[in-house]
């Protein structure tokens, strides 16, 4: 057989789960393979221990037919093994160069040779159209960009089997594109690629062949030829996948968060906010919809407190918030799903019920007469373990750094969603989550809004938006460009309007 | 006044050489990720071992007397450095904690050793090391008298090794690993760089360093070992603070430290500086120590992984 990766009966358990149950999967040279699976299946996992991160419990890996033992990841670079990671392992403040030389410097005369790696990598930078800046620093370049450095680290090892482990989560719309021309590249150049996503659409559009996995166990391996999107759902999940959401009208009632003339400035190299005015309803989704950078981190930054107003009012209920502290925002009634789940998100060395109770710990009935009531805490946790199917492998006390990416996530939605907020800012709620937690979790999100609370959405994913919104605000350089009802407008009205041209004008 | 500040120059500059190569040790240390704390125990460590080195042998060979025992306190510190190294990256101690075990242990074992040897606990050695003029180059109006008269061939040497870390630093495979270790290890290890082992080598570095600047400052300004570092160690600790954890930085925030002590420890003899309260000249390098530290905090330079143990399975 043709089969240049063999694991065979790999099983891995960590205390509370099986994360690889006797996994048997394989390979074929030159192809893409696309592992599926619900949150917390074992499919990082099962990476990580061919990338050698971690050492498998029994069972054995060939490589081009030969076996071969892979205890570290020094050992998986010789044999062409590359890995991206669903975190990227990038050193902010050194430069491209730095970061992917790092390991294996050219030398001379015991000076790092910078010259000889800048002309490799802006060769293996063009050679497969990658657009990379080799002395820019990490900190000043976009993740799409940070992901691109990542392919350079492989390329430049010369890989042959490259991992990407949910490459395209962290991507804008355009970015994802550009990575799939860039995959068929690295394929054209005799490479073979193990994808692991959730998109369905991604796997259908790019992949040969996909691998199913659930709860630590093989499903099967198809043909993506053969097979169709419904289908990979159906065998990932166990059960039918609505992709239909069960949306009833809209109820709206009076406005409660209503932002006035808002300017924000931006952080460095990007653009803030411009005399900004929105209001959300009760009883609403509003989505925002707009190219990443274009002011939408600087508007939820100043909503939940994060960032300075440099003029305007933000208004929520009959209360201007524009002044208040974070916290005393919070209990006007905000909740905040935060884009980046690790930074703002998850105390990634607390444990799950600790995390629970980062915003609420102090109040009624999570502590009285200031000490902590850990078995309410505890009770509380594992509710909304169960409600949020949040899979962690010691329950409540697992640590929040245990939990898979998407699992990750799923706390943090379980936990604002839990809080029944009055406006809920959602930022990417469903990143890096699987198609059954997705459909759950916009059940809850209408939910929400049936229940006349307000929810106010930013996604980088128009379907997203589209499906799950009542009115669609498009922001373009920090300024508002329309508001339209959701059933009122389609993908293109709305992508025209991204970039920045205003309704019925461009149409 | 500018005959005033010939005169205090050689102190300044003499004050500031122990603490100088001290604080690129802990550079060393904690730019690999690994926070020293002990640094004031490691360089006592090498004031002792230094100073009871020349009291051996300074009878029989007066000439290289000096220089072994510069030596014997380099290799002594990174020794007692191995000893932070294996609690914080083998054992994944807290690094804070060994640090000041280290300080305790370096301060409980050079004393019983002294007054073992001694009686009296002080280390006296005869003959420090000489200050000399360096010809042509003294000759430079102003820079000849302030930089090349009356020096100590330490502060030569130390001014070596700080360019010489610079360039290990900044331009070599040892460094960029190094470096690499201390803000992102996992980056490093997927990278295929062996964490523990970076870390360990940075530690004793360290070690050795304040080894050599501990015994730099018998040689030097003291004379004799008396039982503790003055709180030496600490000052080189916030030097590296001040100095952003950059070796030129590192230079100007030890010079600073090195002035500002010597004046404040000459003030009586000098008629212009009489007048201010002695408590003032004395607390005014650390009052800015704190001033600086409170405004430079929002953009530390601070390693980002200091102070994490490694640990491979984290994700
Ligand atoms: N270092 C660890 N310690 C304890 N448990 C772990 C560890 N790594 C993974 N697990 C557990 O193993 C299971 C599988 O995790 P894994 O990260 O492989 O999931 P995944 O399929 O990649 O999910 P996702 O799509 O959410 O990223 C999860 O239940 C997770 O909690
Ligand atoms: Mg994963």
């Amino acid at each position: 057989m043709n089969h240049i990766v063999e694991m065979v009966d790999i099983r891995k358990e960590f205390p509370g789960v099986v994360a690889c149950d006797d996994i048997t999967f394989k390979v074929k040279k030159g192809e893409i393979h696309a592992l599926l699976g619900e949150n917390g299946a074992g499919k990082s996992t099962l990476m990580n221990i061919l990338f050698g991160l971690y050492q498998q419990d029994s069972g054995s890996i060939y490589l081009r037919g030969d076996k071969v033992s892979i205890t570290n990841p020094n050992i998986a670079n010789d044999l062409g093994i590359g890995m991206v990671h669903q975190h990227f392992k990038l050193v902010h403040n050194f430069t491209v160069t730095e970061n992917i030389i790092l390991g294996l410097e050219p030398t001379k005369a015991f000076m790092i040779n910078t010259r000889s790696a800048f002309a490799r990598i802006s060769d293996l930078s063009k050679q497969y159209g990658l657009n990379v800046d080799p002395d820019a620093l990490i900190s000043d370049i976009s993740v799409g960009m940070q992901q691109r450095v990542e392919i350079l680290k492989m390329l430049y090892r010369d890989a042959e089997i490259l991992i990407f482990d949910e490459p395209t989560a962290v991507l804008t719309p355009q970015e994802v594109q550009e990575m799939m021309k860039i995959m068929r590249g690295l394929i054209d150049e005799g490479k073979t690629i193990i994808l692991i996503t959730h998109k369905l659409r991604e796997i259908m559009a790019i992949a040969d062949r996909c691998t199913v996995i659930r709860w630590g166990k093989v499903v099967g391996t198809v043909n993506t030829e053969d097979t169709s999107e419904e289908k990979l759902a159906e065998m990932m999940v166990g059960r039918k996948v609505l992709f239909e959401l069960n949306k009833k009208e809209a109820h709206p009632r009076k406005e409660i968060l209503s932002i006035e003339e808002l300017s924000v400035s931006g952080s460095a190299g990007r653009k803030g906010l411009k005399n900004f005015t929105l209001g959300v309803r009760c009883g609403e989704i509003v989505g925002l919809a707009g190219i990443d950078g274009n002011g939408q981190k600087e508007l939820v930054e100043a909503i939940i407190g994060l960032r300075k107003a440099d003029s305007g009012r933000i208004m929520l209920g009959d209360e201007d918030i524009s002044t208040l502290s974070i916290r005393e925002r919070i209990e006007t009634g905000l909740a905040h799903i935060p884009e980046d789940r690790h930074k703002h998100g998850l105390v990634l060395d607390y444990t799950v019920q600790e995390n629970m109770i980062l915003k609420t710990y102090y109040r009624e009935p999570y502590s009285s007469k200031g000490l902590l009531d850990w078995s309410f805490i505890y009770e509380h946790a594992e509710n909304v373990i169960r409600d949020f199917d949040i899979r962690a492998g010691e329950g409540a006390d697992s640590l929040a750094r245990s939990l898979s990416g998407g699992n990750q996530q799923k706390a943090i939605v379980g936990r604002e969603i839990d809080s029944n907020p009055d406006l809920l800012i959602a930022v990417q709620p469903t990143r890096g989550l699987d198609v059954g937690a997705i459909e759950y979790i916009h059940q809850r999100l209408l939910e929400q809004r049936d229940q006349g609370k307000a929810v106010f959405m930013i996604s980088l994913e128009l379907d997203e938006i589209l499906d799950l919104s009542d009115r669609i605000a498009v922001i373009y350089n920090g300024e508002l460009v329309d508001i339209v009802d959701a059933d009122k407008t389609d993908e293109n009205e709305i992508g025209l309007m991204m970039a920045g041209g205003k309704r019925g004008v461009a149409t | 006044m500018v005959d005033l500040i010939y005169q205090l120059f050689p102190y300044a500059i003499a004050f500031t050489i122990p603490l100088l190569i001290t604080s690129l040790g802990g550079l060393f240390s904690e730019r690999s990720g690994v926070i020293n704390i002990g640094l004031e125990g490691l360089m006592l460590m090498g004031m002792f071992v230094g100073a009871f080195t020349i009291t051996r042998i300074e009878m029989t060979n007066p000439a290289t007397a000096v220089w072994i025992g510069l030596l014997a306190a380099v290799f002594f510190g990174a020794l007692f450095a191995l000893l932070h190294a294996f609690a914080c990256v083998t054992l994944n101690a807290n690094q804070v904690i060994s640090g000041i075990a280290i300080n305790m242990i370096a301060s409980a074992v050079t004393v019983y050793l002294a007054r073992l040897i001694t009686g009296s606990g002080n280390v006296q050695i005869i003959r420090g090391m000489s200050r000399v003029t360096i010809p042509i180059l003294s000759e430079i109006p102003v820079l000849g008298r302030l930089l090349f008269t009356q020096t100590y061939a330490t502060t030569w040497l130390v001014l070596f090794i700080l360019a010489f870390a610079t360039f290990l630093l900044y331009k070599t495979r040892f460094g960029l690993r190094l470096r690499a270790c201390g803000e992102h290890p996992h980056a490093a290890d997927s990278a295929g760089v062996n964490v523990y082992l970076m870390r360990y080598m940075a530690v004793m570095i360290s070690g050795a360093c304040a080894g050599l600047g501990g015994a730099t400052f018998i040689v030097t300004l003291s004379g004799e070992f008396n039982g503790t570092a003055a709180g030496l160690g600490f000052l080189a600790l916030a030097a590296l603070i001040f100095g952003q954890w950059k070796p030129w930085g590192i230079l100007g925030a030890t010079f600073f430290f090195g002035f500002a002590s010597t004046i404040a420890n000459v003030s009586q003899v000098i008629p212009v500086l009489s007048q201010i309260p002695g408590i003032y000249l004395k607390t005014f390098p650390y009052v800015i120590t704190l001033i600086a530290l409170v405004l430079s905090s929002k953009s530390s330079q601070a390693p980002k992984a200091v102070g994490e143990p490694y640990d491979k399975g984290k994700r």
